[in-house]
């Protein structure tokens, strides 16, 4: 018996040590993304490798964003600027959608709710260029190409059956005797959601947004199709514009890379509770 | 004593929802079908004249349309493959190991939230054939004395963009087989234990059979997503070549309508890819309800 608790600690202790190595294997090339924005360009393209950076510098990021004393030689501000405006519009306008429709499927009754999941489905096995290629005509129709709003209103209705369907599974954690309760003293409907029930159901919002806001964030193949003026582009869009140099300045890119990714780490550690559950659609709950 | 406005509420609260979707997504897409059956030019809109299904027709008898198709297929089969496989091993990895499970399960997830054109960048620069840090260290270490371009072999770049895609969904697969493994009950398990079962047959019948429900989901989200993340990522990395090695529909969708301009082209092909998915996207939920029943 003793030997058998022996042998499961050596088994746990070797499956950590296993699980080091995935683990750095998974950050490696992100940490050196990371530390490629901060080199010199000598160290970059030194042969063999340098492991840890002799020199740091900022000059990647000021080529980027400009400093005090500099011009940016390219729009990452702008670049910045619209992603930072485009996703949280999008995501606001998603939730207030979402948040109400997830309401109507999660305490009512009616037809169509059972195809619910099947249509969150969907939407995500649409291929970007698909939806992209109809909505470029359409929008230069309304003057919608090359705007911040164009992409505002399609990354909305995107995200929106995605917040629809997580915030369903979030209000039907809350009892309804709750909101019933309200009623029955006299508030209406509305008042038993918005006093009530959406209250209660506050972590699942943010966590919804955050995830939306992501999304958003993250989209790149219907951006590219919809922004072609540096006033209107995103960040992924703007990181595109680097491949079709004939020679690649991998600082600057590496540079924009971090960019994207600070929020990207920063928002992920906020909602890793509900990750599971966001990312299979609350299949898994 | 329920009033008139009551009986409404619930259709209020989707209202605004049907009609976004209506006018954003449905409409558009449909448009989409209608530009296909035209010869729709991004450079000469002026002359839009209906051609019926000619396109489709000129698609159908494209050899590059059905390289992509078979990229498309090859890259989804075997990335969701590798990825359910591997993603099994780590969250039995996880589920075992003693300390710090929590942190080093904040730290996993962290790539699979990554926008797809980011790990295309960081792959780029991982498989650079001048200064990328895989040449460099098969370079010191002696295991080749000159430069592999990567990305720029017709044979070795494919494989390349896999990999970025399975470093990056490896983790959700994972994630997902984890939770279940902690929310199995211990009574199956116990049993199996005092009857004698070896670990690996613990493994085979009784966690598998378990997890089944879980690996059809992960399975299903991760076919449906492969097309889409797989665009951004080719696209940061290789741009569908060299000479269509990594086209795919996506890609080649791009390349047709907006590169060379033949909307109604790329209008056609982005249809058909869309009714493969769409069509995958309902058979994998069909078999998901059959399953839960």
């Amino acid at each position: 018996m003793k030997s058998r608790r022996k042998r499961e600690r050596v088994v746990a202790a070797l499956c950590t040590v296993f699980a080091v190595i995935v683990l750095v294997i998974l950050l490696f090339p992100t940490y050196w993304m990371v530390q490629t924005s901060f080199r010199v360009g000598r160290e970059i393209n030194a042969f063999p490798p340098v492991w840890f950076p002799r020199e740091v510098t900022l000059s990647s990021y000021i080529k980027l964003f400009g400093s005090p004393h500099e011009e940016a030689s390219l729009p990452f501000r702008e670049y910045f600027r619209n992603s930072f405006l485009v996703a949280l519009s999008s995501g606001f306008f998603s939730i207030v959608l979402g948040t109400l429709a997830g309401y109507a499927f999660s305490r009512f009754e009616f037809r169509g709710k059972r195809n619910l999941f099947l249509s969150v489905i969907l939407m995500r096995a649409i291929p970007g260029l698909a939806l992209g290629l109809p909505l470029l005509v359409l929008f230069k129709r309304v003057q919608l190409v090359n705007t911040l709003s164009g992409l505002i209103l399609t990354y909305t209705m995107l995200n929106t059956p995605f917040v629809i369907w997580l915030m369903e599974g979030f209000f039907a954690d809350i009892p309804a005797e709750l909101s019933e309760a309200a009623r029955i003293d006299g508030c209406s409907r509305w008042q038993a959601l918005w006093k009530v029930d959406i209250p209660l159901a506050a972590p699942g919002i943010s966590a919804s947004a955050i995830f939306s806001l992501l999304l958003s964030w993250n989209e790149f193949a219907i951006a590219l199709i919809l922004t072609r003026t540096p006033a209107s582009r995103t960040l992924p869009v703007g990181l595109f514009d680097f491949v079709g140099e004939f020679f690649i300045d991998w600082g600057g890119m590496c540079a924009a890379g971090t960019i994207i990714l600070i929020p990207v780490v920063v928002l992920t550690f906020f909602i890793q509770k509900w990750m599971v559950r966001g990312l299979t659609f609350g299949a898994i709950k | 004593m329920r009033t008139h406005s009551e009986r409404y509420f619930p259709y209020v609260l989707i209202l605004p929802s049907v009609i976004g979707t209506f006018l954003l997504i449905v409409f558009p897409l449909v448009y989409s079908f209608f530009l296909s059956l035209t010869s729709f030019h991004l450079l000469k809109a002026q002359s839009l004249r209906f051609v019926g299904f000619q396109n489709f027709w000129e698609v159908l008898h494209d050899p590059a349309f059905w390289v992509a198709l078979k990229n498309s297929l090859l890259f989804m089969v075997v990335v969701v493959n590798v990825e359910l496989v591997l993603g099994l091993l780590v969250a039995l990895l996880l589920n075992r190991a003693s300390g710090g499970q929590g942190i080093l399960r904040t730290l996993f997830m962290i790539p699979m939230m990554f926008p797809p054109i980011l790990v295309g960048l960081q792959f780029r620069w991982f498989f650079n054939d001048q200064f990328g840090l895989l040449n460099n260290i098969l370079l010191s270490l002696g295991i080749i004395d000159r430069p592999i371009g990567w990305l720029v072999r017709t044979k070795t770049a494919m494989p390349a963009v896999m990999f970025a895609d399975i470093w990056q969904n490896t983790p959700f697969t994972a994630v997902v087989f984890l939770a279940g493994l902690l929310s199995l009950p211990v009574e199956p398990l116990e049993a199996a234990l005092v009857d004698g079962a070896s670990p690996w047959q613990r493994f085979r019948y009784v966690i598998l059979p378990m997890l089944r429900p879980l690996i059809f989901i992960a399975m299903t989200i991760r076919s449906l997503d492969a097309g889409r993340k797989a665009f951004d990522l080719i696209m940061l990395m290789t741009g569908g070549g060299p000479a269509y090695a990594t086209e795919i529909l996506g890609t080649y969708t791009f390349r047709r309508a907006i590169v060379d301009y033949q909307f109604a082209y790329g209008a056609a092909i982005s249809f058909i890819d869309m009714v493969l998915t769409v069509g995958f996207a309902v058979y994998l939920y069909r078999q998901l309800l059959k399953g839960r029943t």
